[in-house]
């Protein structure tokens, strides 16, 4: 017998049984349409790390923090400096393999930023150097950055994030008008401060398009005479912990940046013990090629031994960690996820087999006609394995459809910054896995009708 | 050389621990163009005989030579290959398949000998035609008498021009009448020239057959019981009746 006439034959014997067929598929479906969207889930998750990992630099990117000294060397602790801002001197020196090196002076803890009758904390306060905005991929909308000469002078400047306005100038989103605070005052833990440039917003493409999505539609209820009726203000204030991946936006909208020697002249003198060596918080370091990473780190970790005198106060953080953090998060993803879906794969395909046996022992005078007239075990057990094949093919078709929905379902559900993304990949795998369940769950009961002796069959009642 | 020949064979079963011999050595020879009928009471062994003959089964010893080719050693598939070109069967339960119609049902044969479609098509129309059934090709055998439904089978039977057709109690589930009319379309084959086997245990339609082989505890008896083959004088009268 032929594939086709297997094929057409199967096709028959679903229409016949169109319910059971239909019950029996929904396992399949079921299976496929949750591994895809498993599968697609992942991947906006993986697309949003890897854009929160672009946000703050990429893998040519590592700091170098201070970090208490080790025990083996506790009683060098008086000597320890930390990390210096002769430290940054001293790299750029001598460590060629360094693109860009920004040093970066926090306050510990975090300033109360205050303008407008308001205040807000933020860690991301930080005396920097101009070129902590290209090492941080900022980009300013307004005004100016602090130069060298604002640096030199140690004038009380600084440039903030978004989310800084938002919360003491209010969000236009909320007030409906933006204001563009640059030349206007707010306090560092008491001292003015002049704003003199403001960053652009930074969020996810998806944040993005829902916040656009929202303003259409809220010009649309204005267009239309709808008055927008919020009863209060609604405050919604630090990081709103239900939106995930986000954090790395958040986080980046609420800088304040100042010139390094305001920072330390105004805000940080008289706090250490050793004046004489500017002390920083850490220092960000861009070297010229990703795949000299160690060599780079070598050359930087010679130059501070060398200088700290072979005391361990400092510590190398590499956006590797991250990247590394961000693959073993996917990995476990998708293993838990696929597992997930290949289980309930595994009962459609059991599901499969239970309809095949049943039809097969309902079928059993058919097939002892069909071997009298000279239907071989192969015909048999080819047409078997066929229409398990079609049952399941057919399922995973409409299990494709159907993760479309569920993706939407999904989404509706639980809205989240990473839209999930269908891949074809990820399709074609679960097509072609429900395409062997069929084939497996065909096989045990295949063997059963095909080994079947003829006269008992034809006997059969 | 005969179309058919048997020689010792045995089909030996075991049931707990028991011989049961349903064939005790027998050995025949089928001509071709034979047309013969196999009697014998219930449980004398006469199924296994068609079973055997019709390579539905394979003996426990013995040689069977079908159109001179040994087949007591083949393969399951071997032997379904050999039911589809040489061999057709005509049930007593008829043994159409309920899910397909006239046409479809004659065609199956075809579909497992390798037969193009069309082919398969224009064949199944002839061999229903012979059956005078050519005006009911897409009816379902349930909407079809009961002797109707045989003249599918035999037309299914016929698709694949076998060597040599075997019916088992052809008549036997059908009334007198279409009984009478089946076995006239056996005849008709067997003028044609064809080797037909009649499995039954019905005096009038073995007085039917020229060549009648009576099987008595899985031998070939000597002698044919004559009232068990319709040559008693009352019912061979009734069986000659059936015949005209």
């Amino acid at each position: 017998m032929g594939l086709w006439n297997a094929i057409a034959v199967g096709f028959k014997e679903i229409w016949a049984h169109k319910f059971r067929s239909l019950l029996t598929m929904l396992g399949i479906i079921l299976g496929v349409s949750s591994l895809v969207a498993m599968s697609a889930l992942v991947e906006g998750m993986e697309k949003g790390s890897r854009e929160a990992l672009v946000a703050v630099g990429g893998l040519q990117k590592f700091r170098i923090e201070s970090q208490p000294v080790p025990v083996e060397q506790r009683h060098l602790r008086d000597f320890a400096t930390g990390v210096t801002l002769g430290d940054v001197y001293a790299i750029q020196n001598n460590a060629p393999e360094v693109l860009k090196i920004s040093p970066e002076m926090r306050l510990d803890p975090p300033p109360t930023i205050g303008a407008n009758g308001k205040s807000v904390r933020t860690w991301s306060t930080a005396g920097v150097w101009p070129v902590q905005l290209e090492m941080m991929e900022h980009k300013l909308e307004h005004g100016r950055c602090f130069n060298e000469v604002d640096d030199e002078l140690a004038r009380s400047v600084c440039v903030i994030g978004t989310g800084i306005r938002d919360e003491l100038w209010g969000n236009p989103d909320e007030t409906g008008e933006e204001v563009i605070p640059i030349g206007r005052t707010l306090t560092v833990n008491g001292y003015p401060f002049t704003v003199i440039g403001m960053f652009e917003r930074y969020e996810s493409d998806s944040d993005r398009k829902a916040r656009l999505l929202r303003k259409a539609e809220e010009e649309e209820r204005r267009a239309k005479g709808l008055t927008n009726n919020v009863t209060g203000p609604k405050r919604m204030r630090g990081w709103n912990g239900n939106r995930r991946g986000g954090f790395a936006f958040w986080i980046k909208n609420n800088t304040v940046y100042m010139p390094l020697n305001t920072m330390w002249i105004k805000l940080l003198s008289g706090q250490t013990n050793r004046p004489s060596d500017k002390r920083l918080s850490e220092m960000e370091i861009k070297v010229r090629d990703v795949s000299k990473l160690e060599l780079a780190l070598s050359e930087i970790r010679n130059v501070m031994m060398v200088r700290h005198r072979g005391i361990e106060d400092f510590n190398f953080r590499t956006q590797e960690d991250w990247a590394e953090q961000i693959n073993v998060f996917i990995k476990n993803a998708r293993l838990s996820g696929g597992l997930i879906a290949g289980i309930s794969l595994l009962v459609g395909g059991i599901g499969i087999m239970n309809i095949m046996l049943a039809s097969i022992s309902e079928r059993i005078r058919e097939i002892g006609i069909r071997k009298a007239v000279g239907a071989g075990a192969l015909d048999i057990f080819t047409q078997i394995v066929v229409e398990s094949t079609v049952i399941a093919v057919i399922g995973g078709l409409a299990g494709l459809v159907a993760s479309y929905g569920l993706i939407q379902l999904i989404v509706a559900f639980t809205p989240t910054d990473n839209a999930p993304i269908l891949t074809v990949g990820a399709m074609a795998m679960a097509f072609a896995a429900s395409a062997v369940i069929g084939v497996l769950a065909g096989l045990f009961p295949a063997l059963k009708a095909a080994r079947m002796n003829v006269i008992q069959s034809l006997r059969y009642d | 050389m005969a179309l058919l020949e048997l020689r010792n064979v045995s089909k030996i079963y075991h049931l707990g621990g028991e011989e049961i011999r349903a064939l005790d050595d027998v050995t025949l020879d089928i001509e071709a163009g034979e047309f013969c009928s196999i009697i014998g009471p219930s449980g004398s062994g006469k199924s296994t005989l068609m079973h055997i003959l019709g390579c539905l089964d394979s003996p426990s010893r013995g040689t069977i030579k079908l159109d001179g080719v040994e087949i007591q050693k083949a393969s399951t598939s071997q032997l379904a290959q050999i039911r589809n070109r040489k061999i057709g069967f005509v049930f007593q339960f008829f043994n159409l398949l309920p899910k397909l119609n006239v046409v479809q049902n004659v065609e199956l044969p075809m579909i497992y000998s390798g037969v193009s479609g069309r082919e398969r098509r224009e064949r199944a129309l002839k061999a229903l035609e012979l059956v005078e059934l050519g005006n009911r090709l897409k009816n379902r055998p349930s909407q079809l008498s009961g002797g109707q439904q045989q003249r599918v089978a035999i037309a299914r039977a016929l698709v694949n021009d076998p060597k040599i057709i075997f019916a088992d109690e052809p008549t036997g589930n059908l009334d007198t009448h279409t009984g009478e009319i089946i076995l006239e379309l056996f005849r008709n084959l067997s003028r044609q020239g064809r080797t037909v086997m009649l499995v039954t245990h019905n005096p009038e339609i073995a007085a039917v057959t020229p060549r009648r082989i009576e099987i008595r505890n899985g031998k070939i008896a000597d002698k044919v019981d004559a009232r068990l083959a319709g040559l008693d004088r009352k019912v061979a009268g009734a069986g000659a009746a059936a015949a005209h």
